[in-house]
């Protein structure tokens, strides 16, 4: 990938909406974690959905405002300019312990503080992937323009 | 015009459609020739015949059919496009190049994995499409570390061709194809460009056919091969085709003849067609145990990471500054895309400068080999300015050179392999020195045609009509990545944008790409 700043703003946003989402709501009927003992199938579902869109939500902001300009900077030394597809996926691990630790942090329920973080793993790795797979694949059949304006949606 | 040892490529003789003939006779006549901008009837007059066609594009290369391609999928009927040019094929003369400088269809192109000509989305990629059809990870694997644990990832040059052919079939670009040789473009009054082509001998009542078009796209290739200035004049001087060749053109007595024979080869270049022909001498000396003994000549030694700052700093190494592609990544569409965009003139010349220069990629094959080499003196390098080419005894060529300490050395050698480029001075392509001295064109900072960002011919507007160009022909603009597949893509895709613009054909939004690229899933026609 060879984004330019601007591209990665639109990019990560739209992904975590039109991917992120969807995929969290569904791992709410597949996820196999427990997030409290004895919880119900329904009450599973709806702790992956108030913490997986939560967390989306933190990824997106924390995203854009810390890790984009990092990457971004970092991108600046390499001659090629491009972003390599392993540092996308690879940078899910720093990606994910920080959206854990905000998300535990500042949750907007007392749940948020007790969330696990094996379930919590899971869920953001999945997601993550998604999102990956997406990026490297299908997105540039749905935008054609996408790849040539460094990630630029509009 | 056309000199008379310039070498043509794939044997064609561009002197073949020359000349003008009497009023009437349906050949050119001098007042066309000398007439800017034609009139219906002045062309009548002549008693060339003339063809409707919505969008002439002249080549008949992949620059063509890559338009051809966006054209069909944003809706244009084939019955609205003339593709003229006299190939069999749109990747005749790629091929035909990439064979002779050693990159037969079994080896693998400089090319990203999602440049795909027959493919305009680039999904799914050749890296992909290799996995899945030979069954195996390692292109994925390649192409998930690139380039940080491995090389970049290209694919063999018969992936493409056999891309492209899958999709003419299917966008019925066989239908578009009007065989012949292209003799010039001109605007015409009212409005569009006629543009003038040769029919092979026998195949039209007329010698010339004239086709009138709204809008124009220039894709012709390269004029022509280029020698170094000292290589050009012995071969003038001494008549020797056969131990001084262009690794554009075909040379495989060299290669044959060191077979036979130990001999010495002195090869000059330091890009990519360099690093083909040496792999080819060091597989020649390990499978056929040929004796080879190779001399390469660097006029310009990179020793180590080089560039104006700190961040902008290439890798090289023993002589060779190494790129993944021919240009820089970004400049496709990312931040240096962005960055050049933005610049003209002197600008933007700095900026081609210092991302240009001749450059290879990192391959460890590569490396190891001439490590090897140089570990067992098969592999020698000299650093300087070649002063003087001339026959020396026992039937060699001898280099005299002057080193970077300012000493002299001599070395003969039993072929001079010339491995430094294609370019040649758009002038000596004769549609492109029409279009310049006649139809408004100018030159861009490199000297080669002026585009704009949609690659519209600068100069060239012959309202409703648009003239437009793609291609090496257009290196100097704004957009760097011109001569490759994706290049030529990014063109296309600006040229059908601007089409769709002016109403031409549809404008290729979410919902026609989805659809278009479903239906190339399945392989249905468009």
């Amino acid at each position: 990938m060879t984004p330019n700043f601007v591209g990665r703003l639109q990019t990560r946003i739209f992904v975590l909406a039109v991917i992120g989402v969807p995929v969290v709501l569904v791992l709410g009927f597949f996820l196999p974690v427990r997030t409290a003992p004895g919880a119900s199938s329904s009450e599973i579902r709806a702790d992956v959905w108030e913490a997986g869109l939560f967390t989306l939500l933190v990824v997106a902001v924390v995203g854009c405002v810390l890790w984009e300009p990092i990457y971004h900077g970092l991108q600046q030394y390499r001659w090629e300019k491009d972003w390599p597809t392993l540092f996308g996926l690879l940078t899910g691990i720093n990606e994910g312990i920080l959206a854990y630790l905000i998300v535990r942090e500042i949750g907007p329920t007392p749940e948020f503080a007790k969330v696990e973080a094996g379930g919590f793993s899971l869920l953001f790795a999945l997601v993550w992937l998604a999102t990956w797979l997406w990026l490297n694949g299908p997105m540039r059949v749905v935008f054609i323009r996408w790849r040539f304006r460094g990630g630029r949606i509009v | 015009m056309v000199s008379d040892d310039t070498i043509t490529i794939g044997g064609v003789d561009p002197t073949a459609d020359a000349g003008t003939g009497p009023k009437g006779s349906g050949d050119l006549t001098d007042q066309l020739v000398d007439t800017d901008i034609w009139s219906d009837e002045l062309v009548a007059g002549a008693g060339i015949p003339v063809v409707e066609a919505p969008l002439v594009t002249v080549g008949g290369g992949i620059g063509s059919f890559v338009l051809v391609d966006y054209l069909r999928i944003a809706g244009l009927d084939t019955s609205h496009v003339r593709s003229l040019g006299i190939q069999e094929r749109p990747w005749q003369t790629y091929q035909y190049l990439t064979e002779v400088s050693q990159i037969p269809a079994a080896e693998r192109l400089r090319s990203d994995s999602s440049g795909c000509p027959g493919n305009l989305w680039g999904f799914p990629s050749y890296a992909l499409r290799e996995a899945w059809r030979e069954k195996t990870f390692a292109p994925l694997w390649n192409v998930l570390t690139e380039p940080i644990l491995t090389d970049y990832w290209t694919p063999r040059a018969g992936t493409a061709f056999a891309d492209m052919e899958r999709e003419a079939g299917r966008i019925g670009y066989w239908d578009t194809v009007v065989k012949g040789q292209v003799r010039m473009v001109r605007r015409r009054h009212g409005g569009g460009y006629f543009t003038i082509l040769t029919p092979p001998r026998g195949a039209a009542q007329t010698k010339r056919v004239a086709y009138r078009s709204r809008h124009v796209h220039l894709a012709v290739g390269y004029p022509g091969l280029r020698f170094l200035p000292d290589l050009q004049g012995y071969r003038q001087k001494h008549r020797d085709y056969r131990r001084v060749v262009n690794a554009y053109e075909p040379h495989e007595q060299v290669y044959e003849q060191l077979r036979r024979n130990p001999g010495i080869v002195v090869v000059r270049g330091g890009g990519i067609v360099a690093s083909r022909v040496l792999q080819r001498l060091i597989d020649d000396r390990d499978r056929h145990g040929a004796q080879t003994t190779i001399i390469h000549l660097f006029r310009t030694y990179i020793d180590s990471s080089h560039g104006p700052s700190l961040f902008m700093r290439r890798k090289g190494a023993d002589g060779w500054a190494f790129q993944g592609f021919n240009w820089p990544k970004g400049t496709w569409g990312g931040q240096l895309r962005d960055q050049l965009e933005k610049l003209e003139g002197d600008a933007r010349k700095q900026l081609l400068g210092v991302m240009g220069g001749t450059n290879t990629p990192h391959r460890k094959l590569w490396i190891n080999q001439l490590d090897r080499g140089r570990r067992e003196g098969f592999y020698r390098v000299y650093i300087g300015e070649v002063q003087d080419v001339a026959p020396g005894p026992d039937n060699t060529v001898v280099t005299r050179i002057k080193q970077r300490d300012g000493s002299q050395v001599e070395v003969p050698a039993d072929f001079i392999v010339d491995a430094t480029g294609l370019e040649a001075d758009i002038k000596e392509h004769r549609v492109l020195a029409d279009v310049l001295d006649h139809s408004g064109a100018g030159r861009n900072v490199m000297g080669r045609l002026e585009v704009e960002r949609n690659f519209e011919v600068r100069g060239t507007r012959s309202e409703p009509g648009r003239m437009f160009a793609s291609g090496s022909a257009t290196l100097g603009g704004p957009y760097a990545g011109v001569d490759s597949f994706l290049g030529l893509q990014y063109a296309a895709l600006q040229i059908t944008d601007e089409l769709a613009r002016l109403g031409f054909c549809r404008r290729i939004g979410v919902a026609r790409s989805l659809s278009q690229w479903w239906r190339w899933a399945r392989n249905r026609r468009v």
